[in-house]
C-alpha cells in the first residue's frame, strides 16, 4: 500500500508554512527536519523527559507524542521564537544563575518555563517543581533552573 | 525512531457521525486521541497497527456538562480541563487528584479520560476514582448508543465490552451528596510521570458514627482496575470509631490479585494495598 503525504498547513513561530508530510509523523521530526529548526531536542522520544517541548495552540506539549496530522491548522513556538534581537528574560536569566550545563535540556526547560510564565502557573518554589516534573535534568540537579524561573518571574536578576 | 510513518494513513473525520461510519467500515482503525499511550510504541516500532482513526478534532467529544445531578466529560476531556474546573476540587476530588498524578503537565495537556479508559491498562490513574463515583460511560456506534456501568466495563486484561465499531463518547458520573469522605493514593516510583505500582481511591459517606454507603476501588492489584467488595463488605455498616481493620485486610487480600512485573513483585503490592487501605481508613475514623 503507497501511503500519500498530507498537506500540513501550521504557523511556526510567527510564519505561515506548508508542507507534505505522512500523516503519522512526529512532529518532533517534522520540526527538526523539514522545517530545520533543530533547537528542539529528541532526548526519550516517549514522553518522559521534556527534552522535545514546544507550545502547540497555547498548550505544553511533548512533540514526539504528537502526529503531524493532530498538528493541521495550529499555531506552534518553538524554543528559536523565544529570543528576539535580544534574548529572553528567562534565557538571560538561565545565563546567570548557571541554568544550563551540558545543554541538552535547556530548550525544553525554556519552552515548559516561558508556557508555566506565560499562564502564570508558578506560584513559589513548589509550583516550579511540580510545572517542570515534566523535563528531566541530568546535569543541574534542578536547583539553578528552579531559581532562573523564579527569578524572572519576580523580575529580579 | 523505528516506528514508519511512511506505511500508516490517517482517516480523519470531520464530525462524529462520519467517525462512526468510518469505525463501521474499518473495524481494524486503531482510534487516535491524545496519542499519549499509543504513539510510545508506535515510535518504537511495537505497534501492529497501519491504519489510524483520528479522534483529536471530533468536537462533539469535547467539553463537561454539569446538571443538577451529574456530571457529563466527553471522552477528550483532557487531564488538564479536569484538573483545573473549581466544582471537581470540591466534588471529585479523588478525580483531580487523580488527573494530576497522570503524567507531568505536558501529558495532562494531550491525554484524554477516554484514553485512559480505552487503554485498558490495569495500572491507570484514573479508573479507580471514576469506580468509585459510581461512573456509567456512553459507547456509540452508527447501530446507536448504550449506557454501560464503568463497573462492568472491563472484562480481562486489555479486553472489554466496547464492540468494534464502538467509541467511548462519553463518561458520566452522579455528583456525589455534600460532606463525602474522598481519599486517592498513588504509589509509584516518583511523583510525576510515574507509572502506579498500586494506586487505591475510595468514598464513603457517614451517618450517625457509621459508614451508611461505602466504595473502594484499586490500580494495578489485578489484570484491570477492580473495585474492593470484599474489603467493602467487612467495613459497611460498622462504626467509624471500632472499625475492623483486620478483616477489612484480609477481605481485601482476597480482592485483589496482583503480579510481579518490570515494575513491582506481587509481593509488595499487597503490602502496599494493605497499607493504603489502613491509611484509609485512619481519615476515615476521622470523620
Ligand atoms: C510520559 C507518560 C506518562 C504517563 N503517565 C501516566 C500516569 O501517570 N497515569 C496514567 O494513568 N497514564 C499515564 N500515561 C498514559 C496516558 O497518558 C493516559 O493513559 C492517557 O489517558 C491516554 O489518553 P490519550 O488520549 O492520549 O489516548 P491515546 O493514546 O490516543 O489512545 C489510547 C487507547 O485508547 C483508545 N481510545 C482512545 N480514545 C478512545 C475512544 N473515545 N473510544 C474508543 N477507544 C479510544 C485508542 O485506540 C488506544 O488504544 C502516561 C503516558 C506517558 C507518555
Ligand atoms: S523526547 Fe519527547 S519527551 Fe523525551
Ligand atoms: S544541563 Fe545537561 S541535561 Fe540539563
Amino acid at each position: 500500500m503507497s501511503i500519500s503525504k498530507i498537506l500540513l498547513k501550521l504557523t511556526v513561530n510567527g510564519i505561515a508554512r506548508q508542507i507534505y508530510v505522512h500523516p503519522m509523523a512526529r512532529l518532533l521530526d517534522v520540526i527538526r527536519e523539514d522545517f530545520g529548526l533543530t533547537g528542539t531536542k529528541e532526548g526519550c522520544g516517549e514522553g518522559e523527559c521534556g527534552a522535545c517541548s514546544v507550545i502547540l495552540d497555547g498548550m505544553l506539549v511533548n512533540a514526539c507524542l504528537v502526529p503531524a496530522v493532530q498538528a493541521q491548522g495550529s499555531t506552534l513556538r518553538t524554543v528559536e521564537s523565544l529570543a528576539g534581537v535580544d534574548l529572553s528574560p528567562l534565557q538571560e536569566a538561565f545565563l546567570h544563575h548557571g541554568g544550563a550545563q551540558c545543554g541538552f535540556c535547556t530548550p525544553g526547560m525554556l519552552v515548559a518555563g516561558t508556557h508555566l510564565l506565560e499562564t502564570n502557573a508558578v506560584q513559589d518554589e513548589a509550583g516550579a517543581r511540580e510545572g517542570l516534573a515534566g523535563n528531566l535534568c541530568r546535569c543541574t540537579g534542578y536547583v539553578k533552573i528552579v531559581d532562573a524561573l523564579l527569578a524572572t518571574r519576580e523580575g529580579r536578576p | 525512531m523505528r516506528g514508519q510513518p511512511s506505511l500508516c494513513d490517517v482517516l480523519a473525520p470531520l464530525n462524529l457521525d462520519e467517525a462512526l461510519a468510518l469505525r463501521a467500515a474499518h473495524p481494524e482503525a486503531r482510534p487516535l486521541a491524545g496519542g499519549t499511550d499509543l504513539m510510545v510504541p508506535f515510535a518504537a516500532g511495537r505497534l501492529p497497527d497501519r491504519l489510524f482513526l483520528n479522534l483529536w478534532g471530533l468536537e462533539e467529544l469535547r467539553g463537561i456538562t454539569v446538571s443538577d445531578g451529574e456530571v457529563t466529560f466527553g471522552a477528550l476531556t483532557l487531564f488538564r480541563e479536569i484538573a483545573a474546573h473549581p466544582l471537581f476540587q470540591r466534588e471529585f476530588p479523588n478525580l483531580v487528584r487523580s488527573a494530576k498524578a497522570t503524567g507531568a503537565l505536558a501529558i495532562q495537556s494531550r491525554g484524554s479520560l477516554g484514553g485512559n479508559i480505552a487503554n485498558g491498562s490495569p495500572a491507570a490513574d484514573t479508573p479507580p476514582s471514576l469506580l468509585v463515583y459510581g461512573a456509567e460511560l456512553e459507547l456509540t456506534s452508527l447501530r446507536g448508543s448504550r449506557w454501560v456501568p464503568y463497573a462492568d466495563f472491563h472484562t480481562g486484561y486489555k479486553r472489554s465490552l466496547l464492540a468494534p465499531d464502538e467509541l467511548i463518547t462519553r463518561i458520566r458520573v452522579p455528583r456525589p451528596r455534600a460532606g463525602g469522605f474522598h481519599y486517592f493514593r498513588k504509589v509509584g516510583t516518583r511523583q510525576a510521570q510515574a507509572i502506579s505500582k498500586v494506586s487505591l481511591a475510595a468514598w464513603a459517606r457517614t451517618g450517625n458514627g457509621h459508614i451508611q454507603e461505602l466504595r473502594i476501588a484499586l490500580g494495578s492489584v489485578a489484570p484491570m482496575p477492580i473495585r474492593a467488595r470484599g474489603a467493602e463488605k467487612a467495613l459497611l455498616g460498622r462504626s467509624g470509631a471500632s472499625l475492623p481493620l483486620d478483616a477489612a485486610l484480609e477481605a481485601l487480600q482476597a480482592d485483589i490479585s496482583p503480579i510481579d512485573d518490570l515494575r513491582s513483585s506481587a509481593r509488595f503490592r499487597r503490602k502496599v494495598a494493605g497499607n493504603l487501605l489502613a491509611d484509609m481508613l485512619r481519615g476515615l475514623a476521622l470523620v
